[in-house]
Order: C-alpha cells, then structure tokens, then sequence
C-alpha cells in the first residue's frame, strides 16, 4: 500500500483547525458477562464461556448483570455525567459472525448515563475541556481469526470465531466534538485516552490495560477549512490501542486529510484501519450516517431504572477524581514535573504512593520503583507492581537509608525478594548480603590492598588522592561489595596517611 | 387399556397416585394411541417412545419406594416443537433447525422433568410459529381429528391435535397471537395463554418477545390448571418474568365447580369481537350467544363494553410481530448450529453461505414476515410503523382497563370461524391473519386468556369455542370461570364435547387402504 500523501504539520494547521471526537469502549472487569452469567475471563480455551445465551442459541435470553450497571453508573458519575432514572437497551441489528445473535444489544436512545465532562491537562500546562455526550452499557462481540493470506475477512481460507468475549459488559464512552484543540490535537487525544484509562483504572471497574483490549479507542478526525463554519467530512480510525498510538493516528489523519483537501480533493466518511507498524491507516468500510441497524428497544429486557438512592449511594464510592490526586500528591512529595511525570507515565502513582505511606521517603520512593524495578519488570515482560509490594520496597529503603545495604547490594536483594525469597531482611540474612560495617575487618583488607599496591600508595602520599581508587576496588572487591565505598574511601585515606 | 387414554390428566394421577395404574402403563396406551392415529393426524414431529418409558418406569420405581410426588407426576406430556429439549430435536417447525438437538431445557420443560410428567415427544406447529393452521410446518400439516381434511389450527396444530386426538392428556403450547387458544378452539380442546411474564420463556424459540407466552393444552379446565401450576412462576433467566406471588390454578379451577360459582360474576361482552363481524361464522356466533345465556342464567351479570382500539390491533400486531421475528430469526445463519447451505456458484464467503442457508432453510410465510419486519424497523419507517403500532399497543391496554372496570371477565369467541380445509387459505395471508382477531389483543396487551369448547357450530359439527380473557396477574380468575362454565355446558351434553370426536380408527383404516396419499 502506498503510504499517502502528507501534508506537513505546522502547514496543515495553520490551513485547517482540526475537530475531533472520541469513541472509547472500556471493558468492565465483571465477574460474568453482561448477560449471563459466563464467567468474563481473558485467555480461557476457545468457546468455553459460553451459554445457550451468548452463544444466540434459539431460545437464549439475556439477563442484566448488576455489577456492570454500577460500574456503569459509577464510571459514569465519575465523568460528571447524570444517571438516567430509566434507561433502556436496544438492538442493534447487523449480520456479522463475530456477533452471535446477528444483533448486539446495546443502549441507543436512553443511554444510562449522558451529558458530562472532564478537563485533561497537556504538558505544556494546558488544560482542555471534553465534553461527554453519553456513556452506554453494552455487550462485546466474538473474536473472529482469518486464516488465510490477507488476515481479514475478505480473501480469507476460513475463520475462527470464539465467543469468550462476546457479551462482555462494555461501557462506550463518547465525547461530543472537540473543537479548539488546534496544533494540541493529537496531544489532546492521548491526554483524553489517558484520562480514561485513568479514571477507570482508579474506580476498579476495569483492568484498563490497553494491550489487552480493555479499553479501546476509535478516533474521529475531520478538518475545517480556515474562515469556515462548516464541519469537515469525518474519518473514524477503528481500534487504536495504545496511547502513543492515539497521537500517531490523529496526528496522521491531520497531515492526510489536509493533503487531499489543499490538493482539492473530498474526504470520504469511512472507518480507518490504524497500523501500528507505520503509523498510518487505511480505508476500511464506508461509514455513513444513514447506516441501517434498525434499532428498536430490546424486547427481551425491560428499563434499568436504578433508584436516586442508589445513585447517590454509588456517588459516595468514587475515589479521588485523578486530576485531583496527582496534583495532590505532586506537592505533598515535592516532585519535578518531570520527576511526577516519570512516576505517573509508569502507571506507579499506586506504588509510590504506597511505599511513602509505608514509611519511605518520597524521593527514595521514586528512585527504586521507576528505576530497577521498573528496569526489572521490562526485562521480565511484567508490571512493576506485580514484582513487590510496596511495604518491602519500603523496607529495602530503610535499609540502605540505616547504611546496612549499599546500592549495589539493595539491587541483589530486590532480585531476591523478587524471585520470593522472602522479605528484603530476610533475603539479606539467607544471601549474607549485609554490608560489613566492623572498621577492623576493613582496615586488614585495606592495609594488605596498600601493601600490595606500593605505588599506588605513594601516588596517595603524594597528594594523588583519585588514585585511591584502585584500593577501594580492590578492597571492595575483596569484601565482595558488602562494604560502603565512601567508609572504605575515608579509611583508605586515613591508613595511607599513616 | 386404551381408556387410559381418555382419561383427563386429573383422573389419570388420582389413578397413578392410587396405583391403580402405573405410569408406564399410562405411557405405552398413549404410545400405542400415538403408533395408531398419528400416521393420519401428524401431531408430532418426534416421539420418544423409549424414552418415555424409561422416564415413566422410573416414577413408577419412586412411587413404589414409597416417595411423594407431584400431582401430575407420572402423567404424559406432549411439547410443542417451539421449546429446547436436551434430549429431542427442537425444529420450532423449520427445515433450518432439522435434526437440531439443543444442549438445554426450556425452563419449562425443566419443571416438567422436576414434577416428574413424562415427555412423549415434540409437537408440530407452523414454523417458527407463523401461523394459523400448522400448514406452514415444513415437515407437512397436522390433521384435526374431527375431520382429517381440514387445519387443527395454529401455529400449535401440532399440540392441540395430539390432546384432541387423545394420544397425549396434557401438551405445551406458545402463544403469540392466538397459537394456543385458536387451536382449542377449532379442536374442541382447552388452551390458556397466561399472563405475560407468567410463564417463563427461557427457551421457548422466539417468535416475537413481547408478545409470546407458553402455556397449557388440555382436554379440560381442571387440567390446564394442574399443568400452569407447574410451568408457571419467576424465572431468574427470563427477564421478562414477573416476580409474583401466583394462587394455584388448579385450586382456582376447584373453586369453579362450586354452586353458583359465576354468582354475581360480571362478564363483558366485547362488542368489537362479539361475532358480529365480517368473517364470523354463524353457527360460531350462535354458540357463543348461546353460551352468554347459559351465564346469564347461572347468575351472572352480562354487560357489553367496547373495545373500540381493537379494531387496529391486527394491523399493529402485523408490524410488532414480523418486526421482532426479523430480528430474532437473525440467528439462523449457519454459523454455530442448525442448516449450512453454501452457495450453488460464486465465492463461498460467510456472507453468502448465511443467505444460501436462510434461503434454503426458511419457509414463504417466514420470509415474507421477515422481510415485512425489515421494512418496519428501517430508518424512516420506524415511526410510521413500529411506532405507531406501539403506541396502538397502548390504546389497547387502555381499552382493556377500561373494560375490566366494568367486567371481571370478558368473553368472545375464541376463533372467527371453525376449522377450515387445509389449503384453503394457504395462499391468502391475510385471510389467515384474521383467523386471530379475536385472539390478538389479548397477547397486544399483556392479559391472560382462556379457551374451551362450546359446542359444534350446526352448520359443519365442528366445535366451537369462547375465550375468557382477565386482567394481569388474574390467570385464576379465568380457571374458575372457566371450569365453572365447563361444567354447565357438560351438564347440557352429559359428557365432555371431545366424546364426540370420531375415534379416528376407522379413519386410520381407510388412509392404509389408500395407500400413499
């Protein structure tokens, strides 16, 4: 495929203002699927959690599960939106295999929640305010496999479909159009994504990992000409799961639309393919806003009417709103912003959090959990939080801070705690680890380190003190690193001089 | 042995639950009834011979061990090929589901299993319930056993047939429009729709969700009754269902038997469907005129209201319902279970394979209601006619509120006419769209309604029926009332109207000796 035409950046700006809108579907990390009651697992053996239900077996009906609507009113509190007394679902019908009824139930016109707002701060300090049109429940689809040369349906041999994920509880969230983003656009998009991630991530209601799907974004991206006060024709980029990606796409769609534009030519209102590889999209199905799906309310349920106490009830579980908590924790623990963004792009604002709670200082805090641990975990292919738990980074801290671990031996003993041998002390006693603090012990080491170095010694006795280096390594070496280098600095120094 | 089979399902489990017979006794007579008559009726699509015997010698060994049972345990039951059975194919009446046997029961065929009746087989009907004679059954037309030539109603010919015919004491029924109680009424037998969300519907084959409802298919009151109470009542599955304390049924029925059990009862006469129409058949207005009188005379007092809404409810249950269907029927498409037909030429995508299988696997009537529903729901008709059907819907309930203030009850014939001949209004849908007037609103708006024979209409001797219809929630009310006027018109004929029925033997042997038809 041809990569297209691209306009410049900073040129197609400052010719089209940019207006978005967002679509992100968050799955909600129920027990059971939104309709039955199949467990809602990932990774489980192909077609195993399923019912006559999510399977559209004739005769399957659905059932509303009651975890998914409070998570939705909840997620839906969170974005400042109103709780509608009664809501209803509708089914949205379409024929595709991956959609088990050939309808997916899915509120239309009475959404649970609808008409709200969050602010996202960019990094120049900027804040943007997205206004939220509505925030649905609805079901997931299957997953479909192509097998065959082109990976997609079309071309394909033949495919699989497995219905796990059909029927998961979905929440979609969607923006009204954002306009005055400007050449903040594309930052804006991720700030927004970020934001959601955020959100649901501190209100429990889903896992928020964007690698696995759990939330996914379609971005709406269309350009109005300077001077004009007409909207744009739209593109809608399907699936961009990644915050980076979210930029990349809208950044993308920016520089493309204004090529055909300023080349003369029309958008077409279609879906787009994003491709992570290259950081373009493609054409994928025409999307007009004349689509059929023949929604009509869904006849198999009746409303969700949650009661205002209920509602109000929920209101009181939300957690600190995120914006809030960081700006929040960001003074209490002194941070740089570029110290905080560290912390918060980690996704580690939990940890820390924790670690200073635990006894730690900010700042060592910090240090371990967006370095070694996080170094770690990458090597591993896991998230820092699952390797250790915030009291032992906590422990670990007070150990070195009491001078009983170096650095270097902190490391060797979150490894083991890592690899469960237990508690930094107890890791530190079974690997021997602490670090020698008996000057005597030292200073033989010292003293035979000199004497086998004459040299060295008299470059010391001349004033050459940066050669006392080899000594220290040398008697470093030989305490197999349980020293603290700055006392053995201080005594080599001394012995020298004498 | 073969009066077993002319027992009602009341009297056989006084039998069963006296050992005076077994149930596996009970279970072959029907078996050996089934063998013998249904060759000529065709009520049912599967039987389940060994099954059944099995599941009967089983209740027999638990009532020998000296257990309690349920009231109806031991009895045999027939099913309406509309419900999923894990142990029979549940066709619902279409060649696309032939063979199909699906992993689970219907919740009522659970509570049939957990009251210990015992399933004999799967009864015709129309496929996917589309229909008024079960000529619409892809596996060929069930018989009325009053006269082999002509339609048992439908779309649960199939149920009503078997009861009728006396090869099963109880069936299951669904009722969308009429499909229970039309089939009583031109086979002289006993079929309620329940209250809406009375009855679960967790797998029963969907036709239109808010319109269908299981329910009894009896050969009497008392025994519809019996069987309600065990079908009946909350199912966590179907969300529809209605968390209701319910009376029992059969108590309701009992109570029916009383002296002047209709003292004072006040019965509506809807105008709009009092069989003055266009369509209605003289001797069925005749018999329902009739049997007015005979209430009058037990002391109720009969008033007329007007249902003036009524007059559109099968037009809009022409929209509501095909607008449904098209959109529960989206899941016969090949991809998980049933019919796969790939395309005759041309690529073999999912698409096309799933438009070869619909188009192989359904029949005319589906079709044409599918299609019909499409064209409802599509933008830019939506309002014009699914939404104006809703809100027909509405002034229907209303009409019914109203009337029910100043009725207990109201009463109509249950079908325009009695049964026709098969094939004569195969090829005129809307001909066979109004065999259901009477029925329709009753399923429009959510109430119960009772069916039970008449008489025979003078002019052709085939019987006749009325429908009782309730508010809400007041399905007991139609049992006593029912079981009431039941018994006065017995009391006239001195037996049950179905004594009537030709015996079919005979007519078993004429079809042999024909051969091959």
């Amino acid at each position: 495929m041809a990569k297209a035409e691209l306009m410049d950046y900073e040129r197609a700006i400052e010719l089209f203002e940019p207006v978005l809108g967002f679509e992100v579907h968050v799955e909600l990390n129920t027990k059971t699927k939104m309709f039955c009651g199949c467990a809602n697992e990932f990774g489980s053996g192909a077609n195993t959690n399923t019912c006559p239900t999510c399977l559209g077996l004739p005769g399957g009906l659905p059932q509303v599960n009651h975890q998914a609507v409070e998570s939705s009113i909840r997620l839906g509190l969170a974005l400042g939106c109103g709780i509608a007394e009664s809501s209803r679902f509708a089914r949205k019908n379409y024929f595709y295999p991956d959609t088990s009824k050939n309808f997916q139930t899915s509120q239309y016109d009475e959404p649970i929640a609808h008409d709200g707002e969050v602010t996202v701060e960019l990094e120049s300090g900027r804040r943007v305010t997205v206004l939220i049109e509505r925030a649905h429940m609805e079901e997931d689809a299957g997953k479909l496999t192509h097998l065959g040369t082109t990976g997609r349906i079309q071309g394909a041999e033949y495919s699989l479909v497995d219905y796990n994920r059909g029927g998961v509880p979905l929440v979609e969230i969607v923006t009204r159009m954002i306009e005055g983003a400007e050449a903040d656009a594309p930052e804006v998009g991720k700030a927004y994504v970020a934001h959601i991630r955020e959100l649901v991530k501190a209100l429990g209601v889903s896992n928020a990992r964007m690698e696995e799907g759990n939330v996914r974004c379609d971005a709406n991206v269309s350009l109005r000409p300077r001077g004009s006060n007409v909207l744009g024709t739209r593109t809608e980029t399907k699936n961009v799961n990644s915050l980076r990606s979210v930029e990349r796409a809208v950044r993308y769609e920016i520089q493309r639309q204004a090529a055909i534009l300023d080349a003369g030519g029309t958008i077409t209102q279609e879906t787009r393919h994003w491709h992570e590889d290259t950081g373009t999209t493609s054409a994928g199905r025409p999307k007009s806003d004349a689509d059929d799906y023949r929604y009509f309310p869904e006849p198999d349920l009746v409303p969700v009417a949650p009661s205002r106490e209920w509602v109000e009830e929920l209101r009181a579980t939300l957690p600190e709103p995120p914006a809030e908590r960081r700006a929040r924790l960001r003074e209490a623990w002194g941070f740089t912003a570029l110290e905080f963004q560290d912390v918060a792009n980690g996704d580690l604002l939990d940890a820390v959090e924790a670690t200073v709670a635990e006894g730690a200082s900010p700042a060592a805090a910090r240090k371990w959990w967006t370095g070694e641990i996080s170094r770690v975990a990458n090597a591993r292919g896991a998230t820092a939080g699952e390797l250790v738990s915030p009291k032992h980074v906590s422990e670990l801290v007070a150990l070195v801070e009491n001078g009983d671990l170096t650095d270097r031996l902190a490391r060797q003993v979150l490894e083991g705690v890592i690899d469960g041998e237990g508690s930094p002390s107890q890791v530190v006693e079974a690997r021997g680890l602490k670090v020698v603090s008996d000057d005597g012990a030292l200073i033989a080491a010292i003293d035979e380190a000199l004497a086998a170095q004459p040299d060295v010694l008299q470059k010391i006795r001349d004033g050459k003190v940066q050669a006392a280096g080899a000594v220290i390594g040398a008697v470093m070496k030989a305490m197999r690193g349980q020293a603290d280098a700055a006392r053995v600095r201080e005594l080599v120094l001394e012995r020298a001089a004498q | 042995m073969d009066d077993l089979t002319r027992l009602t399902a009341a009297d056989l489990a006084q039998k069963l639950s006296a050992s005076e017979v077994s149930s596996e006794e009970a279970t072959r007579a029907h078996l050996e009834r089934i063998a013998s008559v249904d060759p000529d009726v065709h009520a049912f699509l599967h039987v389940a011979s060994e099954r059944a015997i099995e599941t009967a010698k089983a209740v027999d060994a638990r009532r020998a061990s000296g257990e309690t049972l349920g009231p109806l345990a031991g009895v045999p039951v027939a099913i309406k090929d509309v419900l999923c059975t894990q142990d029979m194919p549940s066709t619902s009446g279409s060649k696309i589901l032939e063979g199909w046997v699906p992993p689970y029961d219907a919740t009522v065929v659970r509570k049939l299993r957990e009251a210990e009746l015992i399933p004999l087989g799967k009864t015709n009907m129309d496929e996917f319930a589309m229909g008024s004679s079960t000529e619409h059954s892809a596996f060929g037309p069930t018989h009325n056993p009053w006269d082999l030539e002509r339609i048992p109603g439908g779309s649960g010919g199939g149920s009503a047939a078997a009861v009728a015919a006396f090869e099963a004491p109880l069936a299951l029924g669904s009722d969308t429009g009429g499909s229970i109680r039309q089939p009583a009424a031109v086979t002289g037998s006993v079929g309620v729709k329940p209250t809406y969300g009375g009855v679960s519907r967790y797998g029963a084959i969907a036709l239109a969700s808010s319109l269908d409802q299981v329910g009894p298919v009896t050969r009497s009151v008392l025994d519809a009754g019996l069987l309600h109470d065990v079908i009946g009542g909350h199912d966590p599955r179907d969300s529809t269902s209605i968390d209701h304390e319910w009376p029992s049924m059969a108590d309701a029925a009992r109570a029916g038997l009383r002296d002047n059990a209709l003292k004072g009862l006040r019965v509506g006469v809807v105008k709009e469907i009092a069989g003055d129409g266009e369509g209605f058949q003289a001797g069925v207005k005749q018999r329902f005129d009739e049997t007015v009188r005979l209430l009058t005379a037990a002391g109720a007092e009969v008033v007329e209201v007007s249902a003036p809404s009524f007059e559109y409810a099968v037009a809009a249950y022409y929209l509501i319902l095909p607008a449904e269907a098209s959109s529960n029927l989206a899941r016969f498409d090949s991809v998980r279970f049933g019919m796969r037909v790939n395309p005759v030429s041309g690529p073999v995508t999912s698409e096309r394979v799933m438009a070869a299988t619909r188009d192989a696997g359904f029949g005319a009537e589906v079709k044409r209601r599918i299609i019909l529903g499409t064209y409802a729901l599509s933008a830019g008709y939506y309002d014009a006619y699914y939404g104006s059907a809703q809100k027909v819907r509405t002034l229907i309930q209303r009409d019914f509120a109203a009337a029910f203030e100043q009725a207990d009850v109201l009463i109509s014939p249950a079908a325009p006419t009695t049964a026709f001949k098969i094939g004569e209004k195969v090829n005129d849908p809307l001909a066979m769209y109004l065999n259901d007037i009477t029925t329709i609103p009753a399923n429009l708006a959510g109430v119960p309604g009772l069916a039970l024979p008449v008489g025979l209409a003078p002019e052709d001797g085939l019987p006749v029926g009325v429908q009782l219809m309730a508010p809400a929630h007041e399905d007991a009310r139609l049992y006593t009332v029912g079981a009431a006027l039941e018994q006065l018109l017995e009391a006239g004929w001195g037996h049950p109207l179905l004594q009537s029925a030709p015996s079919l033997a005979q007519s078993e042997m004429f079809a042999s000796e024909e051969g091959a038809v």
